[in-house]
């Protein structure tokens, strides 16, 4: 492999690490909150993805208004399925709100099948996001730019809300011990709430973007990026912002990558990612950056 | 209770009343109305029943179809054919389009031998060794003979790069077919590579594809997945021409490809710019007027299942579904929407092939082949 060709596999699976990273932030963050895998995420990625398209390709709106529409009524969403799903389960054992996670994805995945049908739309790309620019027989969509900026943008957002503010203060503290935060004042509910908000309009962001790099929308779209989100925030040890978006990363370049090196192993794509994720567990259980919380 | 039980029976007797007059016969359509290849199901089944307006009776009863959708997948293929047989008692099964649900469907039918057409399944497995599973379409040992055979002569390729899809019994066997062939004639396959069912991202293998530097792509593989590759291979500096199979001739091809599927060559079942038989003439125009569209490949081959099943019902002048298949062997000659169709004993039909081309957003036709 030359230089050319190791830099445009890098550019690539920077790309498609970040979408990974993007999704699995949301992931980390409500399991950070509520130690709950929200398995309905990734099909939120696929909702959002639907109302940005009927947003453009309907009702004809700008896709600025479309795509912020998108992100809002995502989130919203987001609120009703914890909301309506998950608070009645919240002092249930886990293993019911796991359930129902799981019920909640096939519902809406279902439910797109009803309404929209199966058969996959194509996504209007927006001006700005078309196109490529060749520097050095590096081939470069202007997309894959905007990827990787947009994701950057939202993780030190994302941090700072965690890191820097009263309610991300809350949510770091929901993390260790929900009853003694309780004691503590703080309504323990508007801040999941506030999560879920958060991590769903994350994955709109990361929803809108994988359509316009895979255009084809179908209402199993998020099933795929939502198992291998969920992959990478485990791979970087979940209930962390920042490994979620290192798993991601890694994750999307060793996908790229192993295909890159051995076409002939191409088949074998996600049984040595998957192969890879094993290995990193089995030295560090906890993750990359995962620290291991007391019980 | 026992007033309960009475009427229940009462009732029974009321709902079977009807049976003993023109009982309709039923016929399973098992079809992937959902999921991965849901644009040929969908394609098939407005094609049958257009099919069935148009010739709605054999032996004076009516032709009652049962659809069953297997979303695209082998499992739910199996279990649905399973429900067709025992549950509604079909004499016969139209179904599946594509050769991996086709050949999961086939076992248990064969079992219980019942009767199965497929439109569409080219893979030779899908008939291979079964006495009950027949088709009204060519299979892949000479699609990818004549592909092949366009790749060297006439776009002058002397190279080629494969892409197919290793979770599909259809590409797996195309992309061989392809390769013995073109190899035999002198060409070299200079990169293979593979993807699964469901991937998106395919620009690593289509890097190595590239600096592997082909004359062509040959991508024998189903119609989102197509449409991905010639975009991403596009916006990567991958210009070879791409020649794909039967399996692209999906309109999802063309919106989700856009520009990027222009000049995309491909080996198919049907253009309706090649109707020859009376059938097919008066089929296109009702299925035009009816649904507004031209008439496409995958409704055209739905229709021909049809109206192969109703005929050899006809012919075996029962609906006893053993009779039925001593019917379909026995066609012969039969005018079918896309050609003529005579039934060898291994269940497969001779049938002329088409070349087709993406040109201006849509599918043009440029030659017939035939065998």
């Amino acid at each position: 492999m030359n230089y050319e060709a190791l830099v445009q596999h890098l550019m690539f699976g920077v790309t498609l690490g970040c979408l990974y990273g993007l999704v699995a932030i949301g992931y980390t963050m409500v399991y950070g909150v509520l130690r709950l895998i929200n398995f309905a995420h990734g099909d939120l990625l696929m909702v959002s993805a639907y109302i940005a398209f009927f947003g453009i390709a309907m009702f004809h709106l700008p896709w600025p208004v479309s795509f912020a529409g998108s992100v809002v009524l995502t989130g919203l969403l987001g609120i009703l399925i914890d909301r309506g799903a998950y608070k009645p389960l919240r002092t249930s054992p886990r293993i019911s709100a796991l359930i129902t996670a799981i019920g909640l994805s096939f519902l809406l995945e279902n439910l797109a099948l009803v309404i929209i049908g199966g058969r996959p739309k194509s996504f209007p790309m927006p001006s700005p996001f078309d196109g490529v620019f060749v520097a050095r027989g590096i081939h470069v969509p202007y997309l894959s730019l905007w990827v990787i900026g947009i994701t950057g943008v939202l993780l030190v957002i994302v941090l700072l809300i965690v890191h820097r503010t009263r309610v991300g203060m809350a949510m770091r503290a929901l993390s260790r011990d929900v009853e003694t935060v309780r004691l503590m004042g703080v309504d323990a509910d508007r801040v999941i709430s506030f999560t879920f908000v958060l991590g769903s309009a994350l994955a709109a962001a990361g929803g809108m973007m994988w359509c316009m790099k895979y255009p084809a929308l179908e209402p199993f779209m998020g099933v795929i990026p939502g198992l291998k989100a969920f992959v990478a925030a485990v791979l970087g040890g979940i209930g962390n912002v920042a490994g979620a978006a290192l798993g991601g990363l890694l994750l999307g370049l060793a996908e790229i990558l192993i295909v890159a090196i051995k076409p002939e192993w191409s088949g074998y794509r996600d049984a040595i990612a998957f192969g890879v994720l094993i290995a990193i567990l089995l030295t560090r259980p906890t993750g990359i950056l995962g620290e291991e919380l007391p019980e | 209770m026992l007033r309960i039980l009475s009427l229940v029976v009462v009732m029974c007797l009321a709902l079977a009343a009807p049976s003993w007059a023109a009982e309709p016969i039923p016929i399973g359509a098992l079809l992937p109305m959902t999921g991965v290849v849901a644009a040929y199901g969908q394609m098939g089944w407005s094609g049958v029943k257009v099919a069935q307006s148009m010739e709605p009776e054999a032996l004076g009863r009516k032709v009652e179809l049962k659809l069953v959708d297997t979303k695209s997948d082998k499992v739910e293929a199996a279990n649905a054919v399973s429900r067709l047989i025992e549950k509604e008692k079909v004499a016969a099964i139209l179904g599946e389009m594509i050769s991996g649900n086709t050949i999961a469907a086939s076992d248990a039918a064969e079992r219980s031998q019942i009767p199965v057409v497929s439109p569409t399944a080219t893979n030779p497995i899908v008939t291979q060794g079964k006495k009950y599973i027949f088709r009204v379409c060519f299979i892949d040992p000479d699609q990818g003979r004549i592909a092949a055979k366009l790749a060297k002569d006439e776009l002058k390729a002397k190279s080629a790069g494969l892409i197919y899809d290793i979770s599909q019994d259809y590409c797996v066997a195309l992309a061989a077919f392809f390769k013995k062939e073109f190899t035999q004639a002198g060409g070299t396959i200079v990169a293979e590579t593979k993807f699964k069912s469901g991937d998106r991202d395919f620009t690593p293998q289509l890097s190595s594809i590239k600096s592997a530097n082909p004359d062509i792509i040959y991508a024998p593989i189903y119609y989102t997945e197509a449409a991905l590759i010639a975009k991403q291979a596009r916006d990567m500096g991958l210009n070879a021409p791409i020649l794909a199979g039967d399996g692209v001739q999906a309109p999802e091809l063309i919106q989700l490809g856009g520009k990027a599927v222009e000049g995309v060559y491909f080996t198919a079942h049907f253009h309706k710019d090649m109707i020859s038989t009376e059938r097919g003439k008066k089929f296109a125009a009702i299925y035009e007027k009816d649904t507004g569209k031209a008439l496409d490949a995958f409704s055209a081959m739905g229709a021909d299942a049809y109206f192969v099943i109703l005929d050899a019902i006809k012919r075996a002048g029962s609906s006893d579904p053993k009779k039925i298949r001593e019917a379909l062997v026995a066609t012969k000659d039969f005018d079918g929407v896309t050609g003529k169709i005579s039934m060898q004993p291994d269940g497969n039909p001779i049938k002329a092939m088409v070349i087709n081309k993406v040109k201006d957003g849509q599918f043009v036709y440029v030659t017939t082949i035939t065998p």
